[in-house]
């Protein structure tokens, strides 16, 4: 029923040719700046400042971590004599002295090494492990997906603490390596669950099909497409796990039980300032601001590089 | 025009000369209408000075491609923009109520009871936790319009909606109906407090043809038996044609052009607009081809026609010419689906018994409605399923069963452009590292000769060249597909299994893929498979058609015989279908 009379403000209107130019159909943009994944997220992230503040503080960790001596201004973590047990925060002291007598401003900047260390191998041997296992399990699904993800599901129950602190106390040379490992065996599953789903969604994706259709093979597909797109949101997940895996090391060498006692860290430095606490001495309080403040840095990047790297946490 | 046409205008006028100097106050009154987007703190406007004017009872439409801001206009109008959106200028008066500057409050009072909305994609609109007749009560209580009793009415409204079994689908979940249902469903929904306005934003994009057809017809008697004024939003020129008086044309942000929508069909005065008429696939059913491609065509042509007929002779021969390229004989398809108990699982028959030739240089399409099969024939042909029962022979030789070297070599050969043009391309690569994949993994060439024929590939598909150090997302849809067509090219392929390849994409940008895809054709002599689920494109672009239905093929043969005598009744309501097919352009 087109009713055909023209109604005021219905007459036929053609905009002036010259005031609407109609483009070449489908024509590429080659003015615009070329981008690509990693770009896109960069050009994302420059303009965050919490970004910059992560960026600031993981410099200023990085730098401890290199150069321990520098930050410490000579003095010797190692160095105690009982002549200067106890003592309080002063010019000399910064941050006081423990019951031994070591300088606890020298042991804080130095325990910064094992944590991170601890930390960062630990998440790439985690990234490695699940990364692959994960997206092996999302990609080829059946029998080996079934396998894969029962065995992570065994893992995943036991509580990533109670495990670490039951193997630990059965290893009898403890070393860094030890620690690593232990943490690694408990926590690779948490990365392969984000791994495997992220390569079940790409793995229906067409252009998975059309490398199919290419004549590559299917371990080819896995290296070429599907695991560089995984990448984005392991990459996030991994960065809140360093933080944790921190702590977790903390909390065993807080025990006794993580790393060796010639060594100097955060952990253990809390566990003997803990006494103190009740005398009033707030030496505990050093190593632990350090470790929330590293922690934090890796957490808020996190937080921050989801927002970048993983489309489905991205905020609008 | 035809004389029952002069006879309608002639009684129109009649009505107008006795209305005259009194009509009706206008509904909707759009002016001006400039709406911004927040992009980095810049503002960059989506829509820019748009006019228009909806009358009672009247179905306008706003017809324009991806991103011309037909749908921000409509949300502007709901109060519903999207993000950092607002309304930076201009006037939008809804029954003498300028709406550009209403607060949340009086959008809400106005929303449903003043101005319905049926959205565009039936399948997320509906709340999957909650049963239908609660979401429509819902509607009506969230209106004050609650009153008797609500059960009742929700049944009525459904069956106004034109459900069947109204009173029993009232209590089924969203998942229980099918993507038509659900849209009844939504119009039930839209209509439910009586609004003056409807907007329908792509209300049937989603649906098969078939399926649109019913429900844009329901959509019409409904509006006019209640007397609702309809605003129309799609990007297909002729179901805007056939459905509005009105037609509004958006490109870019401007309206173009508007005006009565047979005048505009019939004599486009802007360029946009004479682009789109030229390119709707729907009117080109009523277009003859251009010369110099029909001549380039008639040949081949023959030829598939005259295949059809010796095609079974030539099986018995058992001697694969070198005509016939792929020879599918009796695919079957069964895909296991669960059963009730762990370990019984049911057999469902994707594909029946489908058996096709296809002849070098030609192209043969495959059409169907969703679940018809088509796109399993399609992974089959490419080897990338194994069919139940049946063979599909590339050159010869069966695909299903070659593997190692002669698989590769099969892969080399027969290429894949698929759907969508956002899956199709890995994000992560640039456009040289993906066109020259297919080059990587068969070992051809060294660094230096890919980098040339990924050059000569761009320029075969239209692309400057330099192109090639960009990523896929900052292309366009058409611009990803003529990517991925390249990659499809770069290893000199025989036959190119496009699967839904144009749907995705605008009509102007699908007029030109398919001319590209025909010019390729020729130049190269290409086979292609084209599956579509748009009869309306077929017409273009295949030499032989099939067409599927249920898994089973309903009808095949040469496609102007297909198209200008169905002999299945399928295929006739197929045809009838297809939107703004009855209009005529000769004007």
């Amino acid at each position: 029923m087109p009713d055909n009379h023209t109604y005021p403000g219905q007459e036929r209107f053609v905009a002036a040719a010259d005031d609407v130019v109609v483009g070449a159909i489908d024509a590429v943009d080659q003015d615009a700046e070329p981008t690509g994944f990693w770009k896109t997220a960069w050009l994302q992230l420059k303009v965050r400042p919490l970004f910059w503040v992560c960026v600031a503080l993981l410099a200023l960790i990085l730098l401890i971590v290199l150069f321990p001596s520098v930050f410490a201004f000579g003095k010797d973590p190692h160095y105690a004599t009982l002549e200067r047990s106890m003592l309080p925060v002063s010019g000399e002291h910064w941050f006081g002295t423990d019951m031994q007598g070591h300088d606890i401003y020298a042991r804080t900047i130095y325990g910064a090494r094992a944590s991170v260390i601890v930390g960062v191998l630990t998440t790439a041997a985690v990234v490695v492990i699940g990364g692959l296992l994960g997206a092996t399990a999302g990609f080829f699904g059946g029998w080996l997906d079934s396998l894969i993800a029962r065995l992570s599901d065994v893992f995943f129950g036991v509580p990533l603490m109670l495990a670490a602190v039951v193997v630990m106390q059965m290893v009898t040379s403890r070393t860094v390596y030890s620690v690593v490992l232990v943490l690694a065996i408990f926590s690779w599953p948490q990365i392969a669950r984000i791994a495997r789903s992220a390569a079940i969604s790409i793995r229906n994706e067409e252009y998975i099909d059309a490398s199919k259709s290419l004549g590559a093979s299917k371990v080819r597909t896995l290296f070429t497409h599907v695991i560089p797109n995984c990448l984005g949101p392991v990459i996030v997940v991994a960065t809140v796990a360093l933080g944790v895996f921190i702590v977790t090391e903390a909390t065993l060498s807080y025990l006794g039980i993580g790393l060796p006692e010639s060594s100097i860290s955060w952990g253990m430095d809390i566990a003997s300032g803990q006494p103190r606490l009740r005398e009033g001495s707030p030496i505990l309080f050093f190593p632990a601001g350090a470790l929330a403040l590293t922690v934090l840095t890796f957490m808020m990047l996190g937080d921050v590089l989801s927002d970048a790297l993983d489309p489905k946490a991205r905020k609008r | 025009m035809s004389d029952e046409h002069k006879h309608g205008l002639g009684k129109i006028k009649d009505k107008v000369a006795t209305a005259l100097g009194k009509s009706p106050p206008p509904l909707l009154e759009i002016r001006d209408l400039v709406v911004e987007f927040e992009v980095q703190g810049k503002p960059v406007p989506a829509v820019r000075g748009a006019n228009l004017t909806v009358y009672p009872g009247q179905t306008v439409a706003i017809v324009g491609e991806s991103g011309s801001g037909k749908s921000t206009t409509a949300a502007a109008v709901m109060g519903l923009l999207q993000g950092t959106g607002r309304v930076a200028s201009g006037q939008i008066v809804f029954d003498g109520q300028d709406l550009s500057k209403a607060s949340e409050k009086d959008f809400q009072k106005i929303r449903g009871s003043g101005i319905g909305l049926v959205p565009q994609d039936p399948n997320t609109n509906l709340n999957p936790l909650w049963r239908v007749g609660f979401q429509i009560r819902e509607t009506l209580k969230a209106n004050n319009a609650e009153e008797g009793d609500a059960k009742k009415r929700a049944i009525a409204l459904l069956a106004e909606a034109g459900m069947k079994d109204p009173d029993k689908r009232v209590n089924q979940y969203p998942h229980e109906f099918s993507g038509g249902m659900k849209q009844r469903a939504l119009i039930a929904i839209g209509l439910a407090c009586r609004p003056k306005l409807l907007i329908a934003d792509e209300p049937t994009s989603a649906l098969d043809v078939t399926v649109q057809r019913q429900i844009l017809d329901h959509l019409d008697t409904l509006t006019t038996d209640l007397g609702t004024a309809v605003l129309l939003i799609t990007h297909d020129l002729g179901l805007a044609a056939e459905r509005a008086s009105h037609l509004v044309v958006m490109y870019k942000g401007r309206v173009v052009e508007s005006g009565p929508a047979l005048e505009i069909l019939q004599d486009p005065q802007h360029e946009y607009t004479k682009r789109l008429v030229a390119a709707a696939p729907s009117l080109s059913a009523r277009r003859a081809e251009t010369p110099s491609v029909a001549a380039a065509v008639t040949d081949v042509k023959e030829a598939a026609v005259e295949a059809e007929t010796v095609r079974d002779e030539l099986r018995d021969a058992a001697s694969t010419g070198p005509a016939e390229v792929v020879v599918a004989s009796n695919l079957v398809k069964d895909f296991p689906i669960r059963g009730s108990l762990p370990f019984q699982s049911s057999d469902f028959r994707a594909v029946d018994d489908v058996s096709f030739t296809m002849l070098r240089g030609t192209t043969t399409a495959v059409v169907g409605e969703s679940g018809s099969g088509k796109s399993t024939v399609a992974r089959m042909v490419l080897g990338l399923l194994e069919p139940t029962s049946g063979t599909v022979e590339f050159d010869g030789k069966d695909v299903t069963t070659i593997r190692g070297p002669e698989a590769k070599e099969f892969r080399r050969r027969v290429q894949p452009v698929f759907q969508n043009p956002y899956g199709s391309l890995d994000p992560m690569y640039s456009i040289y590292r993906a066109i020259t994949e297919p080059l990587v993994v068969h070992g051809i060439g060294d660094k230096a000769s890919r980098v040339d024929r990924a050059k000569e590939l761009l320029e075969m598909v239209a692309l400057p060249v330099d192109t090639m150090h960009r990523y896929p997302n900052e292309l366009s849809g058409g611009q990803r597909q003529r990517v991925a067509i390249a990659r499809a090219l770069a290893l000199n392929p025989e036959v190119i299994v496009l699967d839904e390849a144009v749907s995705a994409l605008d009509v102007l940008v699908q007029a030109q893929i398919l001319t590209l895809l025909e010019g390729l054709q020729n130049e190269l002599g290409l086979t292609y498979l084209f599956i579509t689920h748009d009869l309306a494109v077929v017409k273009q672009i295949a030499h032989q058609t099939l067409v599927m239905a249920g898994g089973k093929v309903m009808e095949q043969g040469p496609t102007d015989r297909v198209y200008d005598n169905p002999t299945s009744d399928y295929t006739r309501k197929l045809i009838d279908a297809i939107p703004g097919g009855s209009i005529e352009l000769a004007g």
